[in-house]
Order: structure tokens, then sequence, then C-alpha cells
């Protein structure tokens, strides 16, 4: 077998690879955007049928917690002008919520299931014959102006909705930012979310404006 | 003196060749998670600020609404305005709209549609109200108020 001569492999420089790829890496640098879209979530209500008349309001008006914003931003909650800062409504809505004036048998059986942390603070708090009957009755209506700044209406979403996981997450026995972060594929953690929320409606209305 | 300079014939050169490699590997990061921007948004978008955020699953179920005040206030004035995809909408066009990105999904998504309203913390209720009512007549009850995470709390 012949045997020719020793031959240099032809080589491609490599030496450049470097910088072609850092062009690459640069572009995709610039022009990243890493997803970070969060947000509050909200289910609208379905659409209105024309054929049939609007529901007749069951609800007693003590278990219903009214809210209104008007154009120049002041809010009426309850009827009376609110004039604390935003951040007590979360407490006035919690409140509310495990307020077990006059419970139904549902309602006794929730207050049942309920760590005796949470119940120490309804007995001590709670119970008031003006506000609202039991968790399964009670939602929170809010109604703002075609002027209320959206601002003041997320703040306000905002509030009712920290008031609700705020005793999702008391419930199971975690802080909110763990209820927050539950993960929903996982099996542990969805029997955990729904522990929290069964029985306890997040009743949000949120009526049209005028 | 001399007993230490014996040992110097050691290389002290910083081998490069896994460089490319560690540059490969930052590229594909970035490849992987970049996200083209395919609209360019035309109005203000300054985004509330909310404690109580939950996280977008799927984002191949997501519409973008944009709400604000017009950038080119020459052009378009200052009142708010609602923009979809490149242009900007009246609020009878958003059932057209959502329609249009419904067709994009599958069938058995397309009820999971999720609206992502990104409004401008200047704008007034009345015409994300508009928006909302157009969103419950087409059937796309998913709505997320996008906004930014406050640093307290």
């Amino acid at each position: 077998m012949p045997r020719g001569k020793k031959r240099d492999t032809p080589e491609v420089s490599s030496g450049s690879m470097a910088d072609i790829a850092f062009l690459l890496l640069i572009f995709f640098l610039v022009t990243t955007t890493i997803a970070n879209d969060k947000g509050i979530m909200l289910l609208l209500p379905p659409k209105v049928d024309p054929n049939e008349p609007p529901p007749d309001i069951t609800k007693n008006d003590r278990n219903i917690f009214k809210i209104l914003a008007n154009s120049q931003d002041n809010l009426l909650v309850e009827d009376e002008p609110y004039t604390a800062p935003i951040s007590n409504l979360k407490d006035d809505v919690k409140s509310f919520i495990l307020n077990f004036g006059k419970p139904t048998e549902e309602g006794i059986a929730l207050y049942s299931s309920l760590p005796s942390s949470m119940k120490a603070k309804i007995n001590a708090t709670g119970k008031r014959a003006d506000s609202s009957d039991d968790p399964t009755e009670c939602v929170v209506s809010f109604k703002a102006n075609r002027g209320t700044s959206y601002d003041l209406y997320i703040q306000v979403l905002d509030a009712i909705n920290s008031a609700y996981n705020e005793v999702y997450a008391e419930r199971v026995g975690i802080t909110v930012d763990e209820w927050l972060s539950l993960d929903r594929d996982d099996d542990i953690q969805k029997d955990m979310y729904n522990k929290g929320r069964q029985g306890i409606p997040r009743a949000i209305s949120i009526a049209e404006p005028d | 003196m001399s007993k230490f300079k014996k040992n110097t014939s050691a290389s002290q050169d910083i081998p490069t060749a896994a460089l490319p490699d560690i540059i490969f590997m930052l590229l594909f990061f970035f490849m992987v998670t970049t996200v083209m921007r395919e609209t360019d948004i035309m109005v203000k978008q300054q985004l509330p600020k909310a404690s109580q955020l939950t996280k977008i699953e799927r984002k191949s179920l997501v519409s973008y609404i944009y709400l604000g005040e017009p950038k080119n206030t020459s052009l378009y004035g200052n009142e708010p305005k609602i923009q979809t995809n490149d242009v900007f909408v009246d609020v009878d066009d958003i059932i057209q709209f959502v329609n249009q990105e419904k067709d994009k999904l599958s069938e058995v998504e397309r009820d999971q549609i999720t609206m992502s309203m990104k409004v401008d913390v200047d704008v007034k209720f009345g015409i994300v109200s508009d928006v909302q009512q157009e969103l419950r007549e087409a059937n796309a009850r998913r709505v997320l108020y996008s906004s930014i995470k406050t640093a307290d709390l």
C-alpha cells in the first residue's frame, strides 16, 4: 500500500468563532424582552341576554359591602365618606368577609373549619349584626364613575383582592406571597389552593359606571 | 534570592479555548428567552402599581390592548386612545379584534383567551369600562390589568 506523504489536514481557522458568537449574543441581548407580564386577574360577567330581564337582587343589604368612587377620586364606603388612607380599606373588607353575624348552616360548617387563630379574631372583632352574615353570602360591590382615575380603580381592586388573598392564605397557614406563588400544576399545591378557597367565593361585583 | 526564581517557567496564560463555549451558552439562553417585540407602542404607558399580582400561565393565550394618551400629541391629540397591534382603534372595533385573536387559537383554547389591558395611570375609568363592555360582548371575559409590583409590603 503506497503511503503518501503525511499531508496537513486543512483547517478552518476557528479563531473568529468567538467573535461571531459575540455578535449574535449582542443582537439577542438588545432585542430581548424577558416576559414579565403580571397583573390583577378579573373574570368579567357574561354578557346580558336582552330577552331576559335583569335578575332581581335578593341579597340582604348587610351582605353587600358597597364601595363607590366619584370623579374626584373620593370614596364612599358603606354609605360613609372614606377619609382613612386607602391602605386601611383592605382590613375593612377583610373584617366584613369574616364577620359571621348570622351564619347559615353552611357558614357554621365553614367557621368550624377555620384555624383557631382566625376564630379568636372573629370572636373578638366580628359578629356584628349590621355586617355580613357569613363568607358564603357576602359580596363586595365596587362602582366607579367614568371620571374616576384608573389608578384609584386599580388600588381599590387591589385592596379587595388582597383582603381575599389574606383570608385564603391565613386559612391554610401560609403567607400571602406564598399563596400568590402557589403552582396549580402541582397536585399538593393545588390541594392547598382548593382548601383555601373552598367555601369562600371571591365575589367581587364591578358595576357599570353611570 | 535566586532560590525563588527557579520555577518561573510555568505558563501563565489562561486557556481561552472554552471561551466560545461560554459565549454560545449565553447566546442560547438569550435566544430561548427572547421575544421579539411585534408592536410599536404608540401610547404612553406608565402602568399602575399593585400588590396582588398573578402571573400569566400561558403566553400564547394572551392578547394585548393598550390604552393611554398618544405619544405623538400633535398628530393624534391628547385624548386617551385604544391601540391594538399596531393601530389605533375605536371602541366598536374591539369585538373584531378579539375575534381575530381568537381565530389564531385552536378551538379548545378559544374560551381561555386572556386580554391583557395595559392601561396608563392617567387614563380615566370611563374608556376602560367601555372596552370592558365590548370584551363582555365578544365573550373574552378573562381580563388581566397589567400592573407593576409595589416595592414595599
